[in-house]
């Protein structure tokens, strides 16, 4: 070993860093406890644990139409396009690693130069608006089914393997699609494992194209209306505000029902958070070792 | 039927398709959907810019509309009175990104240092996850923190001193840049560190002994071997982000972060040709404008690339 004894630097260190933990830890430890507490009593007490312990407020959120469509829809875009994603990208890694594909060379420049490629926003809006995306669900999934950035990723992996594996199965009369499904997609499970964590992200957490393209109230995601209600005096408060005096209630304040709707989209990602960093982190170090 | 043995594919050919090229073909039909979908969401939105060369009227064919020539373009290279502050600000912000680029760095050689290796898994484990929210959701939680009548900084501030003026770092026109720049660093210097740790752990620990036998101390390892088996990686990141300045954090940031006190801070490229397009419907200058900038940014790319090659012997492509 080459550290011996603790120094005055390590127990600096310590101190930082359990500082650091709860500086990015704390607040969301708040807004869970401000989402459990009674609206009324957590606004005029501060208060570290929750007061007057209550559901009552995710009762509330989940009770309105728009957020729980708003849920589906964005759960929906993260399976979905994350599969069609999946497919689209091992598919198109695989076959670029193949020196008999016509045109490889320019297919795979095609694919690298689109991360430094872009349209810009007015050219994007019209074309899509010229494919019927707009308003459409398809405008979450297709733009990103082809994707440079993790076709990269798992064509360094592909390379990685040995190519015996696969001669030994094209000699045993295998075509090339069964070879792919067979043999190269279980062999790149770690690498397809960190690209399924990033595109679900991704596809979690994106909102402008919605913003951008979709009106449809049916087909808004989390993301954006979460936005929408963390606009100041927004309307939408006070309609789930109503909901609650209907019912011969107090009806939570609005920072309550911010509070409680960021929990939902939050809660999502902090559930998969553990299960998944071990995947990411592999696939970063792939990209690393890349360059 | 097939016997077995061998590379039978002959056999299977009809009307004398050599096998080799049905099999070529055959790549390339596969292959051809996917090209289409990258080409169609890539590529074809490129002639989109066009529309920077016309008066657009929106639904009308492009040979209904006046031709502008570079009408829109001389708007912008003379710079027009609206267009400094936006140039300004996506300058500064840019800037800033690359010259905090070290401190993902900094913090992987730091993790790397520490004794505790559950500790520092566990700051490694915390730091990153800021990078899977969203900007929305990072906005949601710095709106709890500072928002003037019920956030929990200024609740506790007044509690302690009841006549301070509330904190807020959202509303601060002097304090937009460094306070974005920050969002930027808390959201990606966790998950970018994770780079720095790969390449750390690529160093040869021979080395780490070598110098130890040597003499050195603790920081004069760290200075001596750990820093220069992380360059290579830093320069990347550093071409990478010079080669961005014109993006610097992106849309979403600036977008939703934005309001009446900090506007005339972090109106950059992006957030303004979407006020000029979408909200304004000026079609024709929107896309002159992210017209100039990708063509800007990839003349820095290649300018980035090119000083790296020289200065390190190493580039991107």
């Amino acid at each position: 070993m080459i550290h011996k004894k603790l120094t005055l630097f390590d127990g600096v260190m310590n101190v930082v860093s359990v500082v650091l933990i709860i500086v990015f830890l704390f607040p969301f430890y708040y807004m869970l406890v401000y989402s459990l507490s009674d609206s009324q009593m957590i606004s005029r007490h501060l208060s570290f644990v929750p007061i007057g312990f209550t559901f009552q407020n995710y009762v509330d959120i989940l009770n309105s139409p728009e957020i729980v469509k708003a849920f589906i829809v964005s759960a929906m875009r993260a399976v979905i396009g994350t599969v069609i994603t999946l497919i689209c990208c091992t598919s198109v890694a695989y076959f670029v690693t193949k020196k008999e594909l016509p045109m490889r060379k320019t297919m795979y420049r095609l694919i690298v130069m689109t991360m430094y490629l872009s349209a810009g926003i007015i050219p994007w809006y019209i074309t899509m608006m010229k494919y019927g995306l707009k308003n459409n669900f398809l405008l979450y999934i297709l733009p990103s089914a082809v994707s440079a950035y993790f076709i990269i990723l798992i064509k360094t992996y592909i390379e990685s393997i040995p190519s015996s594996l696969e001669e030994s199965a094209s000699v045993d009369g295998a075509g090339i699609l069964v070879i792919l499904v067979r043999i190269i997609f279980p062999l790149c499970l770690p690498i397809i494992a960190a690209v399924t964590v990033f595109s679900a992200v991704n596809q979690w957490n994106s909102w402008w194209d919605n913003m951008m393209l979709v009106f449809k109230p049916n087909l808004k995601t989390l993301q954006y209306a979460l936005y929408q209600y963390l606009q100041m005096a927004s309307p939408r408060i006070t309609s789930i505000q109503h909901a609650g005096e209907l019912l011969n209630r107090v009806p939570p304040n609005a920072n309550t029902i911010k509070i409680t709707i960021s929990m939902v989209t939050i809660i999502p990602i902090f559930v998969v958070y553990p299960f998944m960093q071990k995947y990411f982190i592999n696939g970063i170090m792939l990209g690393a070792v890349k360059g | 039927m097939d016997t077995g043995i061998s590379t039978s594919v002959p056999e299977r050919t009809r009307r004398g398709i050599n096998p080799k090229t049905k099999h070529k073909l055959k790549l390339f039909a596969l292959m051809t959907p996917f090209m289409a979908l990258l080409i169609a969401f890539n590529y074809v939105p490129l002639f989109g810019w066009v529309y920077a060369f016309f008066n657009y009227i929106p639904g009308a064919p492009l040979s209904q509309m006046e031709f502008a020539g570079l009408s829109y373009f001389k708007t912008i290279f003379a710079g027009g009175s609206e267009l400094i502050p936006v140039l300004r600000n996506t300058l500064v912000l840019g800037f800033l990104i690359v010259i905090t680029i070290p401190v993902p760095a900094i913090f992987a050689i730091l993790l790397n240092e520490m004794r505790s290796k559950t500790l520092s898994k566990i700051v490694q484990t915390v730091s990153t996850l800021p990078y899977f929210l969203s900007y929305v959701l990072i906005f949601a939680v710095m709106f709890f923190l500072f928002s003037n009548d019920s956030g929990l900084v200024n609740t506790l501030l007044h509690r302690f001193r009841p006549d301070s003026p509330s904190v807020n770092p959202m509303a601060s026109s002097t304090w937009a840049w460094g306070f974005q720049t920050l969002l930027h660093l808390i959201k990606t210097s966790g998950f970018n560190a994770i780079i720095y740790i790969a390449a750390i752990a690529g160093i040869d620990r021979e080395q780490y002994d070598a110098a130890e036998v040597d003499g050195a101390g603790r920081f004069q390892r760290i200075w001596h071997v750990t820093v220069p088996g992380i360059v290579p990686t830093l320069f990347v990141l550093l071409v990478l982000s010079i080669a961005n300045v014109l993006t610097a954090s992106g849309f979403d940031q600036y977008y939703v972060f934005t309001n009446p006190l900090v506007a005339d801070k972090i109106d950059v490229i992006d957030t303004y040709s979407y006020t000029i397009g979408i909200t304004q419907n000026n079609y024709a200058f929107a896309t002159a404008i992210g017209m100039s900038k990708s063509l800007v940014s990839i003349l820095i790319l290649f300018a980035a690339n090119f000083l790296s090659k020289i200065v390190r012997g190493t580039s991107l492509f």
